[in-house]
């Protein structure tokens, strides 16, 4: 079959059936190890020298099916999955940067990225440098000879921005610097970030690609469109002999997929963060619907949105769907069948009015995470970005009275009826 | 013949046509990707010549290696080329006149001057290709290192190596 779809690449892309029992769904390999057929087989596996299974800290046969329909769907070359979206931005760090280097990552992330970025990774002398992922310009201003990797989201959580990926990828081109896009927000069904000149695709698979909020997962997909080799000097875990595999120099063995098996290889077995085949079993069976869970979702999201911003109660809507929207164009361009299903709005009263607001809701579900088949609500400015300080809580679109949907894919009226009864008590 | 995209078929029935391959710039490094290649197609049942002027007379992975690929003694189904673009043709010459069926050169490796006279011989071409990822790609196991197939399937068979 040449180019299939992508509702088919959702069920099919790396799920063929195993070979060895002829099981249709996906197995769950719960094993630890793999025993090799003899010690020559063992070396050769060791070595990078065969493809096969070792242990499952650098692979497992249930994960691998979760990379390669990630790769597919992205339109990558390799991926490889982590036991969080977290380990998912260490792997990739890791893989790119020495101590020293910098990058320069956008002010519109999720507070969580925004704190490893300024406080973790700083203690492995990974420098951050801020910008506007909305001005290609403001990001070149930011480029210097240290530079590594750019950092953005296609569609900012929780602010709904969406970034000009296609202006700040001619941006990393021309400076010969990693473009790196955590997708969770937008999932590949509306956003495919590769397509726009992205090199590195991230996910938090934990969000709409699982879709039922029952598992943490991390993805990273190599795009393989980075020449490595142009730019030696920058990134010597790729381009340089590796002490760990006996010489074995990554981009040169494994051309256009060698950014994912340096990140396996080296990042995955020296620090760990191994995914759970259980975990990666509920990703794969989210992502065979993430077609329709993901249609429903902006449906809702836009009816939500346009509802509440004719509400006499609701000071503002920030949600790229809506015309007038300072994304609404950037929307239509990078994701043109919707603009998500996450969203912020400030009711008018404020702190106090966003509070009471969370605590009146019968079905909307007061969680720390987005991306479920259920309606969720948070106030950030209290939580997910409790730890910013003010006027990074103001650069990463969060107000005090700011609250978050992720807009689920129960009945409409029902989704309505829930805020409305729950803003009549404001 | 488009040498910028190959249909699966077409390096399928390559791969499964092959008995013997002689490997030009085979090493004996064992970190070089001739070298991986060379092994890797071993454990995959194929007959490997490696052919390198430097080390003729030593062995690689137990095998003989040749000065050139005149001096391989047995009939070679295709020539697996680990040189430079530029210093392709005489060796796709020598292909010819060994009577090889394919010439396949490897990732990086393009020189269409030399798959031409190989084609008018009636040679199958292959550029900036290689075997080892294409027989991983086509029997499922490069999805092991989480590498993009670009295949579906719902057979429980892969379309080589079974």
């Amino acid at each position: 079959m040449t180019n299939p779809g992508f509702e088919t690449l959702c069920i099919h892309a790396g799920a063929a059936p195993d070979q060895s029992t002829g099981a249709r769904a996906t197995p769950i390999y719960q094993t630890t190890s793999y025993v090799f057929d003899d010690a020559e087989h063992a070396a050769t596996l060791f070595n990078l020298q065969a493809f096969g299974n070792i242990y499952s800290r650098l692979g497992n046969p249930t994960c691998n099916v979760l990379e390669e329909k990630i790769a597919a769907l992205e339109g990558g070359t390799a991926a490889l999955s982590v036991a969080s979206g977290h380990a998912a931005q260490l792997l990739i760090f890791h893989t790119l940067m020495q101590p020293g280097d910098e990058f320069v990552a956008a002010t519109q992330l999720y507070g969580g990225s925004i704190n490893q970025f300024s406080h973790g990774f700083k203690k492995f002398g990974w420098n951050v440098r801020w910008a506007d992922s909305t001005d290609a310009e403001s990001v070149k201003a930011q480029i210097t000879d240290k530079t590594k990797l750019v950092w953005i989201e296609s569609l900012a959580n929780p602010g709904g921005v969406v970034s000009d990926i296609a202006g700040i990828a001619e941006v990393c081109r021309d400076a010969g610097v990693v473009l790196a896009v955590d997708n969770t927000m937008a999932s590949p069904y509306l956003c495919r970030p590769i397509e726009h000149g992205a090199n590195i695709v991230m996910h938090s698979a934990t969000k709409f690609l699982g879709g039922h909020g029952n598992s943490i997962a991390g993805l990273l997909v190599d795009g393989g469109n980075f020449d490595w080799f142009a730019h030696a000097d920058k990134y010597p875990t790729l381009t340089t002999p590796s002490d760990s595999y006996h010489g074995l120099t990554f981009a040169e063995t494994f051309g256009n997929f060698g950014f994912a098996i340096a990140a396996r290889a080296l990042g995955l077995r020296d620090l760990g963060p191994a995914l759970s085949p259980f975990n990666a079993f509920l990703v794969l069976t989210g992502m065979e619907t993430l077609p329709l869970r993901m249609a429903r979702h902006c449906e809702n999201a836009q009816k939500v949105a346009e509802w509440l911003d004719a509400h006499p109660k609701v000071d503002w809507v920030n949600y790229a769907g809506l015309p007038g929207n300072d994304s609404h164009g950037r929307a239509q361009k990078y994701c043109p069948r919707g603009a998500g299903a996450v969203f912020t709005f400030g009711v008018k009263g404020g702190y106090e009015a966003g509070k009471k607001l969370i605590d009146s809701v019968e079905m909307f579900s007061h969680v720390a995470n987005i991306g479920d088949t259920r309606s969720l609500i948070i106030h950030p400015a209290s939580t997910t970005h409790r730890q910013l300080e003010a006027s990074a809580l103001e650069k990463a679109g969060v107000k005090p009275e700011t609250v978050r949907l992720s807009i689920g894919i129960e009945t409409i009226d029902d989704i309505l009826s829930d805020l409305d009864q729950a803003l009549a008590q404001v | 013949m488009d040498h910028d995209r190959y249909e699966d078929a077409y390096i399928k029935a390559i791969l499964n046509d092959t008995k013997t391959v002689a490997m030009v710039g085979a090493s004996p490094n064992v970190m070089r990707p001739s070298f991986f290649v060379l092994k890797y197609l071993l454990e995959k049942g194929y007959t490997v010549y490696p052919v390198n002027p430097g080390h003729a007379g030593k062995e690689i992975c137990g095998q003989t290696v040749y000065a050139t690929l005149s001096d391989v003694p047995r009939p070679v189904d295709m020539v697996d080329v680990f040189r430079a673009s530029e210093h392709v043709l005489p060796i796709v010459e020598e292909a010819i006149a060994i009577g090889a069926k394919c010439v396949w050169m490897q990732l990086g490796v393009r020189n269409d001057e030399a798959a031409k006279a190989a084609e008018d011989a009636g040679l199958k071409v292959v550029m900036n290709r290689c075997p080892k990822i294409e027989f991983g790609r086509l029997s499922r196991e490069i999805g092991w290192i989480g590498v993009n197939s670009r295949r579906i399937s719902s057979k429980r068979k892969p379309a080589v190596g079974s």
